[in-house]
């Protein structure tokens, strides 16, 4: 153990705690948000913060009742091995990952790819760029520079990779990417703007490829859900149908 | 009326399972939540700009909800089905054709189903934009990894058990990408399908983690999710934040 600083208490370690005094508070160097923030409008959690529960419960007990009353679970006929439907679908909240499988083969649209979202997902805390979160385009002129050229070479880099390693160009992963690179970039050839200089230029990078992330989700289950018919070839869901 | 409420909560039986009065004083409505054991994942006050709808579009607390209504409607489902082959096919049929309310019944299980994977992932969405993952918390965003993929494996083993064409097919489709894992892919497919093919072991395995392992793993890592919001403190307000004033203009009315 290394020696404590001035500012920690050394704990009385002993299996009686009668006659090793017990503390009863100990001061941790980590900070909670109501050190800070005490001198501010309190409430009372009875009623105020219970009752709003109460009404987000019941208000969503009642959109579902009315769901269920309205819209009827579906149920095919019984399972049956020798008869594939086509297209065989997953659920819906798989069918992203059903899309992957379009352009990667299974090892990487069905075990690598989701087991890098979880581990991503996983340790974003962990990371610097995601805890400090300055703005992506502010400091010095130099700085701003240097991280245009990193940002937009990422960017390129990203774009040779999705365009050339699937089967096909995975658009529904381009397209976002090249939508948030646009995004990103507006506050620097629009600065005065109020919408885009104010608030997207006081976004930060983990913003930006958190934004690519699900931009990326959503399309990908949109086109599997929507956009897919038998053999997954691409339907209109206007004109063909829901499959 | 007065009177019989009073009868009722001054005797010797109710005060001894409610230690506290009516909630007619700032203290015995801190007790209210004190000294209860549901609610103590509450403080007993709330900061006015916290509980503020737009702040969370109360996410957390409304996919706990769909929780709920899917273990109620959960465990009256499990009193008509049998996880068997063909019967748990024969008992939809019968909820549908027989059971009192037992068609709604299972829509209510399935759109509360979908609601839940669905609310879940936003408040996750949320979380992420407000920061709310920053130290103490961590790890508290890591259980919230793990309480997402708890709700889909729950929802995704729940989507068998009416062996019908779509369940069945929909768990060959995923069950066939654990295939896919290098080395042990086979392995872990049959582990899961207690076999080469689904069938009735599968539905068994399923039915088990539906309705046993996987709920009680996600209640035991929901109440140290919420616990740990608690103890660093309850809802995040990014520290940058500017103060609400004293009167609360900020955080909407306070009746």
């Amino acid at each position: 153990m290394s020696e404590p600083t001035s500012r920690e208490f050394v704990l009385v370690e002993g299996e009686d705690a009668r006659r090793d005094p017990v503390r009863l508070v100990v001061i941790q160097g980590e900070e909670r948000p109501p050190v800070h923030a005490a001198d501010e409008p309190l409430v009372m959690t009875f009623p105020h913060l219970l009752l709003r529960e109460a009404i987000a419960f019941l208000a969503l007990s009642v959109g579902l009742v009315v769901l269920a009353l309205v819209a009827d679970a579906p149920l095919e006929e019984i399972a049956n091995p020798e008869k594939t439907p086509n297209p065989a679908k997953a659920p819906w909240y798989f069918l992203g990952l059903q899309e992957l499988l379009h352009y990667y083969p299974p090892v990487i649209s069905g075990v690598l790819l989701p087991g890098l979202v979880v581990l991503a997902l996983a340790v974003i805390p962990y990371f610097d760029i995601n805890l400090v979160r300055p703005d992506l385009w502010h400091g010095p002129r130099e700085a701003v520079r240097r991280r245009v050229a990193w940002f937009y070479g990422a960017v390129a880099v990203l774009t040779v990779v999705f365009f050339f390693t699937g089967a096909h160009p995975v658009y529904p992963i381009l397209g976002p990417l090249w939508f948030v690179a646009v995004a990103a970039g507006l506050p620097l050839v629009a600065p005065g703007s109020r919408w885009i200089g104010r608030w997207l230029g006081r976004r930060s990078l983990a913003f930006f490829v958190f934004l690519w992330f699900l931009l990326c989700a959503v399309t990908l289950t949109l086109i599997g859900v929507f956009f897919r018919g038998p053999g997954w070839s691409f339907t209109l869901p206007w004109r063909d149908g829901v499959y | 009326m007065g009177r019989v409420l009073a009868a009722l909560t001054g005797n010797r039986v109710w005060r001894s399972i409610v230690r506290h009065g009516a909630p007619d004083s700032n203290r015995n409505r801190a007790l209210i939540i004190f000294s209860n054991f549901f609610l103590h994942t509450h403080p007993v006050k709330a900061r006015l700009r916290a509980i503020a709808f737009t702040r969370t579009f109360y996410l957390g607390i409304l996919s706990a909800s769909a929780f709920f209504l899917l273990t109620v409607t959960g465990i009256f489902l499990m009193f008509y089905y049998r996880p068997a082959v063909p019967e748990a096919y024969e008992d939809m049929k019968d909820l549908e054709f027989v059971v009192s309310a037992g068609m709604f019944l299972r829509n209510l299980h399935r759109w509360a189903a979908h609601a839940m994977v669905a609310l879940v992932f936003l408040h996750m969405v949320r979380v992420f934009f407000a920061g709310a993952y920053r130290p103490p918390r961590e790890f508290n965003w890591v259980i919230g990894v793990g309480l997402l993929v708890l709700t889909l494996l729950l929802s995704f083993t729940g989507y068998l058990l009416p062996w019908d064409q779509l369940a069945y097919w929909a768990i060959t489709v995923g069950t066939n990408m654990a295939n896919a894992v290098p080395v042990l892919g086979p392995d872990i497919r049959f582990l899961m399908l207690g076999g080469n093919t689904i069938g009735e072991n599968t539905l068994i395995r399923f039915y088990v983690l539906h309705c046993m392992v996987l709920p009680l793993a996600l209640i035991l890592l929901l109440s140290v999710h919420m616990w740990r919001v608690r103890k660093d403190g309850g809802l995040y307000i990014p520290p940058d934040e500017p103060p609400a004033s004293k009167d609360g203009e900020t955080g909407g009315k306070a009746s």
